[in-house]
């Protein structure tokens, strides 16, 4: 075990699966000999050297198209998009491309590729540097969807996304890849090293797809969330003092439902916390889930606290932002209500 | 105030529509043998003569003339011209089948034959090809049964895609084709993909890339041409120039100011632009962008003018948009007719030899549809069951859709 950041044990996951697979490729903008604009695959060129590890052309549609080619081939690469804001000209590749091509070709033809982008806002990345775009891909039959929380989350979950056989759209919150960020922004950053999720295996191992985590046992509530928010909800339900048990989602489709549905039916009261927009978001399918699965245990309305439906904006990052005032006044909601 | 007179938008028209006869000086033909044969390792900027002229072998009597006679093996010709004739009465077959309503829709490839049978015949049987639903003819070349097709074409209880796709969407990885997509462009880029991976690993094997004159104005197009420039990837670009992506002439998908083969010699990829109803021709450039991939000298384009004999498919009606000669009156002629002139000049066809040919290929054709309707067709019902439907969405089958086949179980 060592102590790793989020941006380590993404790292670490690529190595660990560039030295076990030589069908594994790693490429992107800046990826190569730079090792990408938040560091995630540095040193992995120099260590594998080229055509292992390379940089591509500024064209997303070009990086997702070639992928599935390579995946076609019997490759497995992982292709980065430099920030999820940029995947929409691949989107068409990756929706009409890679989610499809088991099914139209009736198993023949297969593309097993882990498409990583970094999410989320929280660093003054305005509306082209900050969104969180899963909903439009756990909208997408064929796609697994993954956002892990944490550096040991995310080294386990990366290395079960590479070696998945299924395209892999996973997302990495930018705001924990140097530290867990609880959204009060204005206090100094805390470390990874300060947190026991950042004790890593250096080796192989993975965490598997569609399994949450309870993030924080509790019994007054659940709160359904994945990402930066998992901390959120964490400062959240320590400041009210509110009981609530918090399932990190790690894999947001397909998707552990026996945990919700476990959780949710005990405590009888829901909220779900996501940073992205609110409307078709994702947390309005875990909302109708919710109802579907548990609408009898249910003690109070559901609760959502999101990002607002606008833009993510540049100077009023901070109001736009759910931080844990939002989600400890959804909490006070949900276990008030009769 | 510049004062210019105001600014004026241009929307290309094409010469002919119904009732006016169409202008073919734009398709700029070389005479047969005109065209130098470049080294396959010319630079490939050093093509850009290429792009603007027609690299042809056939000239009007049948004779093969030129720098770009493939000095093909007659034995491979008539092979090639038996692979048309078949194609052709498949097509024909399946036209009237869907007419019968016993297929929901087809697109058949008529007059267009060369240029994907010359290229199957110029790879390697394990070469992959990224098709257009325009390039049954690699599947005929290849030797895929022809049961296998009509299976997929009546989605009945054989299809090997399980009723996925409509029809003429073939996917066949042990011939060599990939799935087509039906989303267009999409497996052009996907090509050059495969082809990285082939050199990645150190393969011998190239990619076979194809897409039509309309979706090159698709950023797939532009995606692939700079992957492949980029990393010199071994591929051949083929861009099948039919002069119509359905209603709409080439001139509106950019054919008008520039030729589509000047696109590739503008991203640094040599590139030919070659008459593909001539067989020889296709034959020939096929070859010689083959031996660039499979020496490591990178991808090359070829744009091949050809035309789109039948309508774009069986949903629209080519009389509303196009002169109804127009394909009589093509400079560039028919493929069939041509290699068959050339093969009975050199000894190698003759019009006993057709007449029977013709005979058995309809007899193949009539046989295999006599036994892919034995398995059923979409109009009877004799289809893959409702709950394969959940199959194949991943590897395995998720908890959700297990819940929802459940649900989905003999309800409508």
């Amino acid at each position: 075990m060592t102590t790793m950041t989020m941006v380590q044990a993404i790292r670490s996951a690529m190595d660990v699966m560039l030295g076990r697979d030589d069908d594994v490729v790693v490429f992107g903008e800046d990826v190569g000999y730079f090792g990408g604009v938040f560091r995630c695959t540095d040193g992995l060129q120099a260590k594998y050297g080229t055509p292992r590890v390379f940089d591509t052309p500024i064209a997303e549609g070009g990086i997702v198209g070639v992928a599935i080619g390579m995946g076609a081939y019997g490759l497995r690469p992982v292709a980065e998009i430099q920030f999820a804001d940029y995947v929409y000209p691949g989107y068409d590749q990756i929706v009409s491309g890679a989610a499809r091509l088991r099914y139209r070709s009736a198993g023949d033809f297969t593309a097993p590729i882990t498409i990583r982008m970094p999410c989320g806002g929280g660093i003054y990345g305005g509306q082209t540097h900050s969104q969180s775009p899963e909903a439009l891909f756990t909208h997408v039959c064929g796609l697994r969807t993954v956002m892990p929380s944490n550096p040991y989350d995310a080294k386990g979950l990366l290395i079960a996304s590479i070696e998945c056989d299924d395209p892999v759209i996973f997302f990495e919150p930018k705001r924990l890849y140097n530290g867990p960020f609880d959204g009060h922004h204005d206090r100094p950053m805390v470390p990874w090293s300060a947190h026991p999720l950042s004790e890593v295996p250096e080796g192989h191992y993975t965490v598997p797809l569609e399994s949450a985590a309870v993030f924080r046992p509790g019994e007054a509530v659940t709160v359904l969330t994945y990402g930066t928010m998992v901390w959120v909800a964490e400062a959240a339900a320590r400041e009210t003092g509110i009981d609530a048990e918090i399932i990190d989602l790690r894999s947001l489709w397909p998707l552990d439902l026996d945990t919700i549905v476990g959780s949710v039916s005990r405590t009888g009261r829901c909220v779900i916390v996501h940073e992205a927009t609110r409307t078709s978001g994702f947390g309005a399918e875990l909302a109708a889930l919710v109802q579907e699965h548990c609408f009898y245990h249910l003690e109070a309305p559901i609760e959502r606290v999101t990002g607002w439906d606008t833009p993510y904006p540049h100077a009023q990052e901070w109001a736009y932002f759910p931080g844990p005032q939002r989600v400890g006044a959804a909490l006070r909601r949900a276990t008030e209500a009769a | 105030m510049s004062g210019y007179p105001p600014l004026e938008l241009h929307v290309p028209e094409p010469s002919g529509r119904p009732g006016r006869e169409t202008d073919f000086s734009y398709l700029k033909v070389s005479p047969a043998g005109a065209v130098r044969r470049p080294p396959v390792d010319v630079r490939p900027i050093e093509t850009e003569d290429i792009v603007d002229l027609l690299v042809r072998v056939l000239d009007d009597e049948g004779r093969a003339v030129g720098p770009w006679d493939p000095g093909a093996d007659p034995g491979l010709l008539r092979r090639g011209l038996r692979a048309m004739l078949l194609t052709r009465a498949f097509d024909a077959r399946m036209l009237v089948a869907q007419r019968q309503k016993k297929i929901s829709f087809y697109m058949q490839c008529l007059g267009e034959e060369a240029v994907g049978i010359g290229q199957a015949l110029a790879l390697e049987p394990d070469d992959m090809c990224f098709p257009t639903y325009r390039q049954q003819g690699i599947l005929v070349a290849r030797g895929y049964p022809l049961v296998d097709m009509m299976c997929q074409l009546y989605s009945n209880e054989r299809d090997p895609i399980k009723g996925r796709q409509l029809p003429v969407m073939y996917s066949s990885k042990a011939h060599g084709f990939y799935s087509v997509a039906g989303n267009l462009g999409m497996g052009f880029v996907q090509a050059v993909g495969w082809a990285m991976a082939s050199a990645i690993k150190g393969d011998t094997r190239i990619a076979s890339a194809w897409i039509g004159d309309g979706s090159t104005a698709e950023a797939d197009f532009h995606n692939a041409l700079t992957f492949a420039a980029v990393y010199r990837a071994p591929v051949i670009l083929n861009v099948v120039n039919n002069q119509w992506a359905i209603s709409s002439f080439q001139g509106i998908a950019g054919g008008e100011a520039a030729t589509f083969a000047t696109r590739g010699v503008g991203n640094g990829i040599a590139s030919l632009r070659v008459d593909g109803n001539d067989f020889l021709a296709v034959l020939a450039a096929s070859r010689w962008a083959a031996e660039r991939a499979r020496r490591n000298l990178g991808p090359t384009l070829v744009e091949w003018i050809t035309y789109r004999g039948g309508a774009h498919s069986t949903a629209d009606d080519p009389s509303k948009y196009r002169p109804a000669d127009e394909w009589k009156r093509f400079p560039l002629g028919d493929p069939v007719e041509r290699l068959r002139r050339h093969l009975a000049l050199v000894g190698a066809w003759s019009d006993e030899e057709h007449a029977r040919t013709l005979k058995e290929v309809e007899e193949e054709v009539l046989a295999a549809q006599r036994e892919a309707e034995s398995h059923g067709t979409l109009a009877s019902g004799h289809v893959h069951d409702a709950s394969t439907m959940f199959d194949d969405v991943y590897k395995e089958m998720p908890a959700h859709l297990e819940r929802q086949r459940g649900q989905a179980g003999g309800t409508r």
